[in-house]
Parts: C-alpha cells; sequence; structure tokens
C-alpha cells in the first residue's frame, strides 16, 4: 500500500478528484496549504506598501491505495494538475505499513 | 424652536454616533488578527470614556462662557443650564442638548483617529489615560478657539465647518507625535504587517461615509438648503477622491486596490470637512479629486520619513485635513453661505492666509501638548506593552480573548 500526497493548485482540485475517482480511488484527504518551492511567493501592495508573501497557498491531496494503482493515479494528477505554468506542484509516494478501518477493526486492503 | 431642525440634528447625532464603530471596524480590518480586538477597543470604548467626559466637564470647557478667547467656563459642568430650551447662540432653532449631543459625537470619534498611530503596540490604560487628558487638554481648548463664541481663531474669521482643523489636523498631527514618541512596531522593516481582513475594513469605510452626512450636512444645525450642499459636497468629494486615489495607485504600483479605494473615499470625506459649509458641487469634486491625490502622497511619506504610523493616520487625516483647511480659504464662496466669507479664487486673497494661520496654530497646538500628555504618561506607568506582549497581540494580552476561534 502506498500514499500518494500531491501538492497542486487550488482552483485544479475538482479536476483532480475527478481524475482519481474515474480510476477507483475510494476516497480522499484535501487541506489547505501554504508553502514554497520554486514559484517562492508574491508581492502584494497595500497603501503603496510592497510586501513580499513568501508562502504561496495550494492544496495538499492525501490518498492511500493498492501499490499497482499508483502508476495510473500519478499519470491522472499530472494530467490533471497541470497548467506547464511553474508552480504546478509535486507529487510524493509514500509506503504505508497499516490500514486500519476505525469502525469494523478491518486492515489492510480491505480498509482502504 | 424649529421641529424640523430638531429632527435633523438628533438624527445627524446618531448618524455621527454610528462613524466611530465604523472607525473601529476600518482600523480592526487593516491591523493583524492578534490586535483585531485591540484596535476595534481602542475605538469602541471611547465612546464610554468621552460621552462621560463630554457631560461633566468636556461641554462645558468648549462651548461655555468664554474667558478671553482661550476657554469655556466650567459653568455648564454637568450639563447645568443645558436644557431643552434652545442655547442662546448654538444652535438657536433646536434644544440644547440636541446641539450639546451632537457635538459629543465628535468630540468622541477624534481621539479615536489618533488610535490608528499607535496601533498593535499600546497598553489598554495608558491608552485610556491618554485619551481623557488629550481630550481634556487638546480637544475642549481648541473647539473653543474654532466653534466656541468668542474663541479667538473664530474671531480671526478662520473657516471650519465641521472640523478641519479641530477633528482631523489636530488627531492626524498628534498621531505624528505618538508614532515618533511611542515608536516602531516591533520588526518594523522585516516584518510584512498585512492587513487581516479588508472587507472588513471596506465595511468601516462605508460606515464612515454614511456617517459624515451626518457630521456635514448636521454642521449646518438645521434641516435647510446649506444642510443639502453639505450633505452634496461631501458625497462627491469623497467620490472624486476614491477615483484619484486607485489612478494614483494605478499609476505608481500597477493596480488598482479595494484598500486605496476606501482610502481615498475617507481622504475626501476629511478634505472636505471644513469647507462643506462654504464650497459649491463643483469646488468640492476638485477638492476631493486632489485630496485622493495629496493622500497618496502623504501615506507614502511614513517610509521616505521613517515613522511607524500604523494605519496611516497623519497622511490621511493631517495631510487631508491640512489641504481641506486650506482648500476652504481657496474655494468658499459667499454665493453658498453668506455667512462665511470668499476665498481666494472667489477675489478674496487674504482668507487663505488666515486659514493658513488656523491650520499651523492647531498643528503646533497639537504637537506640543501630545508630546507633553505622552511624556508625563510614559514617566508614571509606561505606554508600551512589553515586548512579549506585543508579540503575543493585544487580544491576549490587554484583553484575554480573541477574535477569532473556528
Amino acid at each position: 500500500m502506498k500514499k500518494v500526497e500531491a501538492i497542486i493548485k487550488s482552483f485544479k482540485l475538482d479536476d483532480v478528484k475527478e481524475g482519481l475517482n474515474s480510476i477507483g480511488v475510494k476516497g480522499l484527504t484535501v487541506s489547505e496549504v501554504k508553502g514554497f518551492g520554486r514559484q517562492r511567493g508574491h508581492k502584494e501592495i497595500y497603501r503603496g506598501a510592497e510586501y513580499q508573501v513568501d508562502f504561496v497557498p495550494k492544496i495538499k491531496i492525501e490518498v492511500v491505495m493498492e501499490a499497482k494503482l499508483v502508476p495510473e493515479a500519478v499519470k491522472v494528477i499530472r494530467e490533471k494538475a497541470l497548467t506547464g505554468q511553474i508552480g504546478d506542484g509535486k507529487i510524493f509516494i509514500i509506503p504505508v505499513e497499516e490500514v486500519i478501518r476505525i469502525r469494523t477493526g478491518e486492515k489492510g486492503e480491505e480498509a482502504i | 424652536m424649529n421641529t424640523g431642525d430638531t429632527a435633523f440634528v438628533i438624527i445627524s447625532a446618531a448618524l455621527v454616533m454610528i462613524m466611530t464603530p465604523g472607525l473601529a471596524l476600518f482600523y480592526g480590518g487593516m491591523v493583524r488578527n492578534k490586535n483585531v480586538l485591540g484596535t476595534i477597543m481602542q475605538s469602541f470604548i471611547i465612546l464610554g470614556v468621552i460621552s462621560i467626559e463630554w457631560v461633566l466637564w468636556g461641554y462645558s470647557m468648549s462651548f461655555g462662557p468664554d474667558h478671553g478667547g482661550l476657554i469655556g467656563g466650567l459653568d455648564w459642568f454637568g450639563l447645568n443650564g443645558v436644557g431643552m430650551e434652545p442655547s442662546a447662540s448654538y444652535g438657536t432653532t433646536v434644544p440644547h442638548l440636541a446641539f450639546m449631543i451632537f457635538q459629543c459625537m465628535f468630540a468622541v470619534i477624534t481621539p479615536a483617529l489618533i488610535t490608528g498611530a499607535f496601533a498593535e503596540r499600546m497598553k489598554f490604560s495608558s491608552f485610556l489615560i491618554f485619551t481623557l487628558l488629550w481630550a481634556t487638554l487638546v480637544y475642549n481648548p481648541l473647539c473653543h478657539w474654532v466653534w466656541g463664541i468668542g474663541g479667538w481663531i473664530s474671531k480671526m474669521g478662520a473657516m471650519d465647518f465641521a472640523g478641519g482643523t479641530v477633528v482631523h489636523i489636530s488627531s492626524g498631527i498628534s498621531a505624528l507625535a505618538a508614532a515618533i514618541f511611542i515608536g516602531k512596531r516591533k520588526g518594523f522593516g522585516h516584518t510584512a504587517y498585512i492587513p487581516h481582513n479588508v472587507p472588513m475594513t471596506i465595511t468601516g469605510a462605508a460606515i464612515l461615509w454614511f456617517g459624515w452626512f451626518g457630521f456635514n450636512a448636521g454642521s449646518a444645525l438645521a434641516a435647510n438648503g446649506l444642510a443639502a450642499n453639505a450633505f452634496v459636497v461631501t458625497h462627491l468629494a469623497s467620490a472624486a477622491a476614491a477615483l484619484t486615489w486607485i489612478l494614483m495607485e494605478r499609476m505608481h504600483r500597477g493596480k488598482p486596490t479595494t484598500l486605496g479605494a476606501a482610502s481615498g473615499a475617507v481622504a475626501g470625506l476629511v478634505a472636505i470637512t471644513p469647507g462643506s459649509g462654504f464650497v459649491g458641487p463643483m469646488s468640492s469634486i476638485i477638492i476631493g479629486g486632489l485630496a485622493g491625490m495629496i493622500c497618496y502622497g502623504g501615506i507614502l511619506l511614513k517610509a521616505r520619513l521613517g515613522y511607524d504610523d500604523s494605519l496611516d493616520v497623519v497622511g490621511v487625516h493631517g495631510v487631508g485635513g491640512t489641504w481641506g483647511a486650506l482648500a476652504t480659504g481657496l474655494f468658499a464662496s459667499k454665493a453658498i453661505n453668506p455667512a462665511g466669507f470668499d476665498g481666494l479664487f472667489f477675489g478674496n486673497p487674504g482668507q487663505l492666509w488666515i486659514q493658513f494661520i488656523s491650520v499651523a496654530v492647531t498643528m503646533i497646538f497639537a504637537f506640543v501638548m501630545t508630546c507633553i500628555i505622552l511624556k508625563a504618561i510614559d514617566m508614571v506607568i509606561g505606554l508600551r506593552v512589553t515586548e512579549e506582549d506585543e508579540e503575543k497581540g493585544l487580544d491576549i494580552s490587554m484583553h484575554n480573548e480573541t477574535g477569532y476561534n473556528f
């Protein structure tokens, strides 16, 4: 089992979610996050004073899935989150030791 | 007694009252979220402090029987003799109480304006004492000089319809003194003091704009043509200034901002205040339009000069009030108000000089007195919160609460 974590542009969330649904992903977790990468921040101007805002708002998606689904999931996320501009985000793939469904106690792939 | 005038002045007093909570939102949105309540409180609680001060001694010091052109006597202490009958000299067609409470709202908002200069770093206790002393030692005498019967600036022939000198220059220059005296906020120069809620600030600006109709039109103290003229010029100046401010932003920084539109609107309202009962609608568009540009320059000044006037009281009220008082000496016309004087553009160049003197006197008096008051408070209990409290924010450190709990 793997966890796929993707940092994406906020307005791409719906596209990515639908793409993942279509390949059989049954659930995902979304958070609003802030950070910076190559895009760095942006400037904001209030009453003529310019401020550099280092952290750009992004969306983080976390999905746990069977390992064999991962290549397809990555493909879908890349396809749906792509604008071609700097700041499109990143995908991280992390091994998952165990998954337990709280309600029933099921474990492993059953519980995903 | 005139029932129409009475109704109008009472409603106008209520309109001016709502400006202070409006100012609280205007300022509250511009600070960081850890200081939103501390900042709102510094305006809101003045409704408490100064309303009581005003009926006890403030009104009498400002409008009571004149002593040497300098101060009103305490004959009207605790509203002694101020009742339902009109006064002999002020607003003679409305109950004396109505005039008194209308003026009370002006006395309330003026020190609230100053709080923008020391936002995010002043101790609540010191702020309360400062407000009380400032009202007593700066506002009341100045109010008497400019508006009191026998006041020396009024006798000199200076025109200030609704408070360019008394309200805006006095608060703007006191704000400058306070910003310099209290010092910069922690992290000045490298921390981004980004407004935490611009929609709150816009809401506040809208309330100010609305309330200002009571401020300026109400200053006619009668439901008449002059009030209508004041209403119209107030609206037009604000409209023009909002436009020119965002035009300046567009040229200087590339994008027009909503905060800029709100700031411009307030700058226009400030600038038209002293002339609102003396200038016509077309003049008001020029006064407001130039106010948007001049005050935009005014707020850039602080970066050059290096003082931390957190919310630009100097740039908007000090600079805008000064422009407005001088503009009154340019654009005033007896065709609008026969009780006033013509300005430079209407054939009376001497008026500009008189306006200039009234501005200069107000500035010097307010600046010096504010420094003395701050020095005295600083020596006794200190002005600033501790560094740790400043870091935590005024909401928690001064009031044990937070503005937002999600």
